[in-house]
């Protein structure tokens, strides 16, 4: 049995807009992705100790409520003081291009804006975690 | 932090990754949980490594079909235990989709308030072709939450609506939940439940139907066999309010007890150890067999043969096992 | 006409069509299209039955006998951001422009029943909306605007007792009584399950608090609409048409059950529930969807419900331009899609409307974006003669077609909501919500293969695109600011008196009174947003959402 990737999809805050991140889960499970979802309303705190618990390999936020530069850091703050910083965070949302490469700055990952396509999203995660499902063996 | 780092993607040794397990490290239990549901090349090392200190959990699982209400009720009998003081662990399974071996796991939704309990540790397992409810890996997985010090761990099947009969084979005692408007419960029961059954729950107790799904469920326990020493209690439930989980849990108590006082629990572990070198036995032999060049190339000139109308795929095994066992 | 000399013609019409490389069609909600409509696809009209004259039942041609000739919609811009006096100077501003109702937009915190100062708020105070905490952020809000002039509508649902009795509270405040207030809550709870996820309590308590509102405001504030049964947000998290006009009425036929269940008189409370739709881009089919919410909702009313007074069977409703048709690319030309939109609603028969600005994907509209948008209805209202007859499109075999399929479709959808027990039932099943997702999900699908057409996102793009207009931002103190107006309110009041109130609120809550007046005594003695709503929570719990994709 190969390696599956597993991506956290999570909504911290408390915007409640989860079209997104339920379109964004269910092409990743159909893209052979095993995606925990974890709910509306989640803390930084809630969030990253389900990254851990998860052992997922990323963590993607959606946020559409102006609170990403609050709410990226924080989780990203959270999963290094748990010892799990190699866990990447990326993120999906209404930012702004300044803000944009200050959250690259922080560490965050990919920002995917308003009209990405889930493949988009697909081959970003594929390509940036190549290396672990190739080295595993097949069934 | 930059960037790259993510890269690394943690691939610490294995002796590194035990040795923070023990200090109790959750993020080195959950990379180790990771070895051992990928079978990993390190699955095996972990796994034996660990075999001595697991042994001490209770291992409940949570079965019955789907809209049952079964993650609601796991979150509140977890919050249950934690006010009676124990660590929780919790293995909740959802399915692989067959079309793209992808998953959405979503139990977690229905347990907010346990994320950021240190005394409680969450897994959500995809069932990777994993059948009777279960996925491949689950006895496994809890092996290292045993290890790890979760005195109970609460094991959620998948419930899709297949008969999950093997939760009894991973648990110790199992929960069966049932409810008023699942129409199918009668078939559900007949299907298996009723045998693998320790406790019964009927949630969602204050709903229509409620009282006959009670009367239903106590007359099929009297048609189980005479004799039995422990008699399945059936308790109401209404998860989402809380109520009924004091009572579910002292029942679910009582058939713990009654495991350790009547001798049942070493048997249980006897025919689960016995299992567990079956299945390694098993599981090597397939590998190692279909590993051999020398077999595999075999196997291919025997599929042509089969084809080409000179053999039979009975005949053709038999060809095929003789290089297997040479000796015999 | 003679039938069968038509069915000839259209038979050869037919013939000749088939032999032509057209493409198939459907609307945007998957509803299949002929490529012509004719007497022959309405065999069974009946033109009194089924579309009566404006003002007379089923309404299906509109509500009032003159329709926009007596008065126009009310022009009314949904708006809020910052702190309550930020807002208060954008108000100013758009009646200034000719706007002629107010609508408020609250942060996340706000419509979460939780304090600028809560932990989860942090970072989302004041960014969606404006932060109202409290009965003096209230009062702010409509400093130096008369309550008893204006009509004011606020989108809150889960703590919607709680912000009308901040309104209430801060009306009194400028010596205006309730009886004399006009406006709307939107207090729709159903569709928080459904769609827009701003719940409080389980549905049951929610429910029972909904019906004391009913109660509270036909006894002391009677001009004021109780309920804005919305269908926007089931739209905007991706539903259908028929989706939307189906579960939104669903839900106003079930709050009608709860208030005939909770002992109160039909008439007494049916006419002061209004309904909110979406306004999409498939502009027959949005066109439709009003004609055929008009008239469902007056059949239910008189033949369900046996309503007798004819307002009860009118369906008022508001219309918002879809906000999830918007896009970020290219978003000039969010005018022109927000222009069809709304020249739909008008077709329609909206008593109310707001039209998005262009920059509403990427932030809260600026000034200049939002006076255009005012401007684009402004165009309607005075240039394009859309008002000047009553349901123009009426009588289109088309439109007529589309309105009977919808309302098939919209029953349909009524009969397994039943079949699972109910509207409340169904949504603890996850019903809606697998219906919404399935229908968002496939219309993901359309787009990323290319079978939908989004103009400027998978066609017609502008290589290495920038954005060029201006942003509306947020300034971080606002969240300071606000915090700290708190903590001095908290140090100001008589702390004594909060305390006896919450606990009188939660002994109503647990009992069977009104709870209304409770929360209205806890707002004017400065009890915050979030104490008031924790109360509450205290005895009716808090809803968890059941996972559905």
């Amino acid at each position: 049995m190969a390696k599956r990737l597993r991506i956290l999809v999570a909504k911290p805050g408390l915007d409640g807009h989860d079209r997104g991140a339920k379109i964004v889960a269910r092409g990743l499970r159909d893209a052979g992705f095993e995606v925990i979802y974890t709910g509306l309303h989640q803390t930084p705190e809630m969030i990253a100790e389900a990254a851990l618990q998860e052992d997922v390999d990323a963590v993607g936020l959606s946020i559409l409520s102006g609170a990403h530069m609050t709410l990226f850091p924080d989780v990203v703050r959270l999963l290094g003081e748990k010892g799990a910083g190699d866990i990447l965070v990326f993120g999906g949302g209404i930012i702004p291009d300044e803000d944009k490469q200050t959250l690259e700055g922080l560490g965050v990952g990919r920002l995917f804006g308003p009209g990405t396509e889930i493949r988009e999203i697909v081959e970003y995660l594929r390509d940036r975690f190549s290396d672990r499902v190739a080295e595993e063996t097949g069934d | 932090m930059k960037p790259e780092a993510a890269t690394a993607h943690g691939r610490e040794a294995t002796e590194e990754l035990l040795a923070r397990f023990r200090l109790g490290d959750r993020r080195a239990c959950a990379r180790l949980m990771s070895f051992v549901e990928d079978e990993d090349d390190r699955a095996t090392r972990v796994l034996d490594e660990l075999y001595p200190s697991r042994g001490r959990a209770w291992r409940v699982g949570v079965t019955g079909p789907p809209g049952a209400g079964k993650s609601t009720l796991v979150e509140k009998l977890a919050r249950e235990l934690r006010s009676r003081g124990r660590t929780v662990g919790i293995i909740a399974v959802d399915p692989t989709s067959p079309f793209s071996g992808g998953a959405i796991l979503g139990d977690r939704v229905r347990m907010p308030r346990l994320f950021t309990d240190e005394g409680v540790f969450i897994r959500s397992m995809a069932s990777r072709g994993g059948l009777g409810g279960l996925a491949r890996r689950t006895r496994e997985v809890c092996d290292v939450l045993d290890a790890f010090g979760s005195e109970v761990i609460i094991i959620e099947t998948v419930g899709v609506g297949q008969i999950e009969l093997d939760v009894a084979s991973a648990a110790h005692t199992t929960v069966v939940v049932l409810v008023p408007e699942s129409g199918d419960s009668v078939q559900v029961m007949k299907a298996g439940l009723m045998e693998i059954g320790e406790i019964f729950c009927i949630n969602k107790a204050d709903r229509q139907g409620a009282e006959r799904l009670l009367v239903e469920v106590r007359s099929m326990l009297d048609l189980l066999p005479d004799g039995r020493e422990w008699r399945p209690p059936v308790v109401e439930t209404v998860a989402t309010a809380g109520e009924g989980v004091v009572p579910l849990l002292d029942r679910l108590e009582e058939h713990r007890q009654f495991l350790g006082e009547s001798g049942r629990l070493e048997e249980l572990r006897r025919r689960q150890v016995r299992t567990e070198i079956v299945e390694i036995v098993e599981e090597r032999l397939r590998r190692d067999v279909w590993r051999r060049q020398r077999i595999s190339g075999r196997l291919a000139e025997e599929v042509e043969a089969v084809l080409a109308g000179g053999a039979t795929p009975y005949s053709a095994a038999g060809r095929v096992l003789g290089l297997v066992r040479p000796g015999d | 006409m003679d039938d069968s000399q038509l069915k000839r013609r259209f038979a050869e019409w037919e013939q000749e069509y088939s032999k032509r490389p057209a493409r198939a069609c459907e609307t945007l909600s998957g509803v299949s299209l002929k490529p012509v409509y004719t007497p022959l696809d309405l065999p069974d009209a009946d033109y009194l039955r089924d579309l009566g004259l404006p003002g007379q039942y089923p309404f299906t041609r509109g509500i009032h006998p003159d329709m926009y000739r007596g008065r126009l919609w009310t022009m009314r811009q949904f708006a809020g951001f910052g702190s309550a006096r930020d807002t208060n100077a954008r108000y100013k501003f758009l009646l200034g422009h000719g706007e002629t109702g107010l609508s408020v937009a609250f942060d996340f915190p706000t419509l979460y029943g939780r304090d600028s100062d809560d932990a989860r708020a942090r970072g989302e105070v004041g960014k969606c909306g404006v932060a109202i905490s409290s009965l003096d952020d209230m009062a702010t809000l409509f400093e130096g605007i008369p309550l008893d002039k204006v009509s004011t509508s606020m989108t809150i649902n889960g703590p919607a007792a709680v912000i009308w009795a901040f309104y209430i509270a801060a009306a009194e405040l400028q010596g205006v009584k309730p009886e004399v207030l006009r406006g709307t809550i939107q207090n729709d709870i159903l569709k928080e399950y459904i769609a827009q996820k701003s719940w409080l309590f389980p549905p049951e308590p929610s429910m029972r608090v909904i019906t004391d509102i009913m109660r509270f405001a036909s006894e002391q504030v009677p001009r004021w609409n109780t309920i804005s049964i919305s269908g926007y947000h089931i739209r905007e998290a991706g539903s259908t048409a028929a989706q939307e006009l189906a579960f939104t009425l669903k839900d106003g036929l079930t709050y009608v059950e709860a208030g005939i269940a909770a002992g109160l008189d039909v008439d007494g409370f049916a006419p002061r529930l209004s309904y909110f739709f979406n306004s999409h881009l498939d502009f027959f089919e949005e066109v439709a969807k009003f004609r055929a919410a008009r008239r469902i909702w007056a059949r239910e009313m008189r033949e369900t419900f046996k309503a007798k007074d004819p307002r009860s069977w009118l369906l008022r409703f508001h219309t918002q331009t879809a906000g999830c048709s918007l896009t970020a690319q290219q978003p000039e030309n969010n005018i022109a899609r927000t222009g069809f939109q709304a020249l739909a609603a008008v077709l329609g028969g909206t008593q109310s409307l707001h039209t998005n600005s262009m920059d509403e994907t990427w932030a809260l509209p600026t000034e200049k974006a939002v006076l255009i948008a005012l401007r684009t209805q402004q165009l309607i209202a005075e240039e394009t003669g859309a008002a000047s007859v009553a349901d123009p499109l009426g009588g289109s075999w088309y439109v007529e077609a589309l309105t009977d399929e919808l309302e098939r479709q919209a029953r349909e959808y009524f009969r397994k909501i039943d079949a699972l027990g109910g509207m409340v039932r169904a949504i603890e099943h996850g019903f809606p919500q697998r219906e919404i997702a399935d229908a968002s999900y496939r219309h993901q699908r359309a787009v990323e293969e290319g079978r939908r057409t989004v103009v400027g996102v998978n066609r017609y793009q502008l290589e290495g695109e920038k954005l060029e207009i201006p942003l509306l931002r947020i300034d971080p103190e606002v969240e300071k600011s606000q915090c700290e107006r708190l903590s001095e309110l908290r140090r100001r009041r008589d702390g004594a008196r909060v305390e006896q109130v919450l606990t009188d609120l939660r002994e109503a809550c647990a009992g069977t009174d009104n709870v209304m007046p409770l929360v209205l005594d806890a707002a004017r003695a400065r009890a915050t947003l979030g104490e008031i709503c924790q109360a509450m929570k205290d005895v009716f719990g808090e809803y968890v959402e059941p996972p559905m994709f």
